[in-house]
């Protein structure tokens, strides 16, 4: 075998023999596909049928130890005191200034068993944020391999394929399950605002799960997917991705480039109220009390069709800010944006006028057009958290 | 509660800071209590009986950086403040039996020096002259609030203009000097100067005292300059033997802080600070006893108030791990000697006695026992200060007898296979092997002796690390980045919560400047609204 540069993920081998497009890219470390056979045909798996798509790469770290429900609730800014045992936590953690260091989903397995989601490596800030308390933090990324089945009939093919009580797993919850005499946790989470649910296995029964899931879901056009059709669901639905709609405070080079979780539009997320300090929590009690948040994240439509790649925005002359991810959304046909903005331009309504350089035929055409501030997400079916 | 009377400020920690911090703020009208771990008040500076009917200076002996201002300010004169003698001459004790002895008087120190290097004798007068006035520049801003850097306070904006108006009013050469050697190793300085490896001996040794580095470490010139930033006694850089020990000083301010309608308390370990909706409220004591007050004082160290008094889950992590990052290895030990009576070339030279004797015979030597620290080990050849404090105060001793009081360099409190007991017959008996190198005679008049490495004075006055100073003196923990960046103004990220000892600046020695200076700054905070 040749010298390997990137790892493989657990379902690789399963992945490459139906990735007949052969576009690959990295991933934490990892070989991971874009597309496999057209980036089309997946998305609209997605939103129409059932959608497979490899998230093993995802880094998982396992707290465990008497006070790791202290150590949590100082790392994070939400309350995990009402964070049940078998329920997922989608929060943000911040630095000393109370700026985002990430975002990802936490797991409550137990009273003093956490499992923490992130995109990006923080043992080292994990570990001395625990400095002090009674905690193990462990990098079980490679221990776990995880496949996320997405779409309305996800539900579907799960509990053909035989994964029972999946009825009444509520949205951001978790159940430890045994299929074929193998573990497999099964939560209701996912990156598409869909209907959906992720499946957590030992990465030794990749191919087993894989295997079964495409028997049991032939009849519904269960289509494996890449990151490109995943990276427009997740814009629809308004889910933010690091370092890309944002920086992450470690990475940012420049201070003003950081950002609060209200700058995120993360606020619901921020409980300045629960017992016990967290992270930031002087910084953001002091932000709180200045009026508007000097940034907001906020979702834009926009008019036209052409996608507002890297477009600046304008207040009359004003230039207010720049859009992070930018689409055609095929299934809202419409033209929409993940927006960082000036504080005072973020309510839903404002008209803005934004500024598109779009490629046309070797040539760079610039089309000036309205747009306006809406609610995000943007596409939010009630089959979600039905 | 019933009865429980409410304070304006306590302030954990009796010390010199504390005790200083305490009488400015009685002064100013606030109720103030000390509360005191041990029996007795004055904290590392304390006279304490080490032997039946002997007594010495438990940690630091000498007196070179009390500030003028916190004597006229606190009466201390008043509260019985003396001096047993001021203008100490040094001496080097060589092992051939030689000595050197620089005085206050140049005259004298220059026919001293000649016979070692014309040279030098003929440099000495000019190199001191100048080095004074650049450490005097700096010594402006010991009873000073270090500016923030983002200064947006007018106070700060002012303070940063008068640091550079005071570097620039040194003159151009000066201030080039002055920005040259900051950073310079004390090695590399004296070479450039001087010949003679005793005068430059007593200098390296002057260079490294209670730190961990050696005359070759990056800038150990700060460590001369900050000693020479002192004027007591109207004298720069002068060396004062307090009447009565160090513990005679902390008396006078313990008087001044009961004058000052203080209440002073011992025997009151205070087991940790009580935050609540993120301010310190209080202080619980390890009886289990709680008082409430406004304003809390650490004159505690900083990892000590932060990491164990307040706790770090009330504390960010990037300030955490700042806190955890001070460099505090003590590497000084405190020996001190009972002896049925000196050595008989010491008694034929009283003057000579009653000054410092530094046995610390060239640049290379203070290196070598450095090296030893460096990798964690005791010293082979320790370097040495000695003073005889009842040869000033025969109170300190039984008639005939005497009391050498000894720093020795290098014990480091971060040990690589040695034992903390291991380490301490070690440089016992080192130190009394040196002694016999340049007074034979001396070793078998020892009565008794006291001990105290690092860990020792870890264990007995609550100073993480060993640590005299509170963190070492170096450029990357003074000034704007004492205890650490962001947090020089003697505030805390904890509302309430303030730090008045040697962990701030200006830092280390019995200079009352930090206590002085968080008094100020608490008094500023005082006169604000009380928040909701």
């Amino acid at each position: 075998m040749s010298e390997q540069y990137l790892r493989e993920t657990p379902f690789h081998d399963r992945i490459a023999a139906v990735a007949s497009a052969q576009s690959w890219e990295r991933w934490q470390g990892h070989i991971t596909a874009v597309t496999l056979g057209g980036m089309d045909r997946e998305y609209f798996a997605i939103r129409n049928s059932a959608s497979v798509y490899d998230v093993s790469p995802l880094i998982k770290y396992r707290i465990t130890g008497a006070d790791a429900a202290r150590f949590v609730d100082r790392l994070i800014t939400r309350d995990v005191a009402r964070c049940a045992i078998g329920q997922a936590y989608y929060t943000p953690w911040c630095d000393d200034d109370g700026k985002v260091i990430e975002d990802g989903t936490l797991f409550r397995l137990g009273k003093a068993d956490f499992l923490l989601n992130a995109a990006l490596h923080n043992l080292h800030w994990l570990r001395d944020t625990a400095y002090g308390f009674d905690v193990t933090i462990e990098d079980v990324s490679a221990e776990i391999a995880g496949l996320s089945v997405q779409g309305p009939l996800a539900q579907t093919v799960l509990i053909a394929m035989g994964i029972g009580g999946l009825e009444r797993l509520a949205h951001m919850r978790l159940a430890e399950t045994r299929l074929d005499d193998r573990p497999m946790r099964v939560s209701r989470t996912g990156f598409t605002g869909d209907l959906g649910y992720e499946l957590w296995i030992r990465p030794g029964d990749a191919s087993w799960l894989w295997d079964r899931l495409m028997a049991a879901g032939a009849l519904y056009n269960v289509l494996p997917i890449g990151s490109a059709a995943l990276n427009h669901a997740r814009i629809e639905a308004g889910f933010i991705l690091v370092n890309v709609d944002f920086i992450s405070a470690t990475y940012a080079l420049r201070p003003s480039q950081k950002r609060s979780p209200y700058e995120l539009g993360l606020g619901w997320a921020v409980n300045l109220k629960k017992d016990g300090y967290f992270i930031g929590k002087r910084a953001l009690l002091a932000e709180r009390k200045a009026a508007t948040p000097r940034r907001a994240l906020v979702g834009l439509e926009i008019d036209g069709r052409k996608p507002a790649v890297d477009a600046f925005i304008y207040a009359g002359k004003r230039e207010v800010g720049r859009t992070t991810s930018a689409i055609w959304s095929p299934t809202l046909k419409k033209n929409i944006a993940i927006a960082s903005i000036a504080g005072d331009q973020a309510l839903p309504g404002t008209e803005l006028g934004i500024e598109i350089w779009h490629p046309k035929e070797l040539k760079i055409e610039r089309s000036m057009v309205g747009c306006r501030v809406v609610h995000r997400p943007f596409y939010d079916p009630p089959r979600k958290k039905a | 509660m019933s009865g429980e009377t409410h304070y304006d400020a306590i302030i954990v920690g009796g010390g010199h800071n504390g005790l200083v911090c305490a009488a400015y703020l009685g002064t100013a009208g606030l109720k103030v209590l000390v509360l005191e771990a041990a029996a007795q008040l004055g904290g590392a500076a304390v006279t304490r009986e080490f032997h039946p009917g002997y007594r010495a200076s438990a940690v630091a002996h000498l007196l070179h950086l009390l500030h003028p201002r916190v004597i006229a300010d606190l009466k201390l004169t008043q509260h019985g403040l003396a001096f047993a003698a001021t203008d100490l001459p040094t001496t080097a004790l060589l092992p051939d039996g030689d000595r050197l002895t620089l005085a206050a008087d140049p005259a004298a120190s220059r026919t001293a020096l000649a016979r070692f290097s014309p040279h030098d004798a003929e440099a000495l007068p000019a190199f001191t002259e100048r080095f004074n006035r650049l450490a005097a520049a700096l010594g402006r801003f010991l009873l000073k609030t270090p500016p923030q850097i983002s200064a947006a306070q007018w106070q700060d904006r002012r303070t940063l203009l008068e640091f550079a108006l005071s570097l620039r009013r040194l003159g151009r050469r000066d201030m080039r000097e002055l920005t040259r050697i900051i950073g310079m190793n004390a090695a590399d300085l004296l070479d450039d100067n001087f010949e003679s490896d005793a005068l430059k001996g007593v200098f390296a040794l002057d260079s490294v005292l209670g730190g961990f580095l050696g005359p070759k470490s990056p800038n150990s010139v700060f460590n001369l300059l900050y000693r020479a930033a002192g004027n007591v006694a109207g004298r720069q850089n002068g060396l004062i033997q307090p009447k009565g020990g160090m513990g005679a000083v902390t008396a006078a301010l313990a008087s001044a802080a009961s004058a000052a309608g203080v209440e002073l308390r011992t025997g009151a370990p205070v087991e940790w600070i009580r935050i609540a909706d993120g301010r310190a409220v209080g202080v619980v004591l390890e009886s289990g006893r709680e008082i409430s007050a406004r304003h809390i004082l650490s004159s505690a160290d900083p990892r000590r108030t932060f990491l164990t008094l307040v706790g770090p889950e009330h504390l960010d992590t990037g300030f955490v791990r700042h806190v955890r990052g001070i460099h505090m290895n003590g590497c000084a030990a405190k020996i001190h000697l009972a002896l049925d009576g000196l050595p008989e070339a010491w008694q034929a030279d009283p003057e000579m006695t009653a000054g410092r004797l530094v046995v610390a015979p060239s640049i290379d030597f203070m290196e070598r026992a450095f090296d030893d620290a460096k990798y964690g080990r005791v010293s082979e050849a320790p370097a040495l200060e000695v003073t005889v404090p009842s040869l000033h105060d025969s109170a300190l001793a039984p008639a005939g007898g005497h009391v050498l009081s000894i720093v020795a360099q290098f014990a480091p409190y971060q040990l690589r296979e040695t034992v903390a007991e291991a380490a301490r017959d070690q440089i016992a008996a080192r130190v009394l092997a040196a002694l016999g190198t340049v007074a034979p005679d001396l070793p078998d008049r020892v009565r008794a002796q006291e001990v105290l490495t690092p860990q020792d004075l870890e264990r007995q006055f609550r100073l993480t690390g060993g640590h005299w100073h509170h963190g070492e003196m170096s450029l990357d923990q003074v000034f704007l980045l004492r205890p650490v960046g962001g947090f020089q103004q003697y505030r805390t990220p904890i509302d309430g919560l303030y730090l008045c000892g040697a962990g701030a600046h200006p830092g280390g020695g019995v200079s009352g400047a930090p206590g002085a200076n968080a008094a100020r700054e608490v008094l500023k905070d005082h006169k604000l609204p009380r928040a909701a």
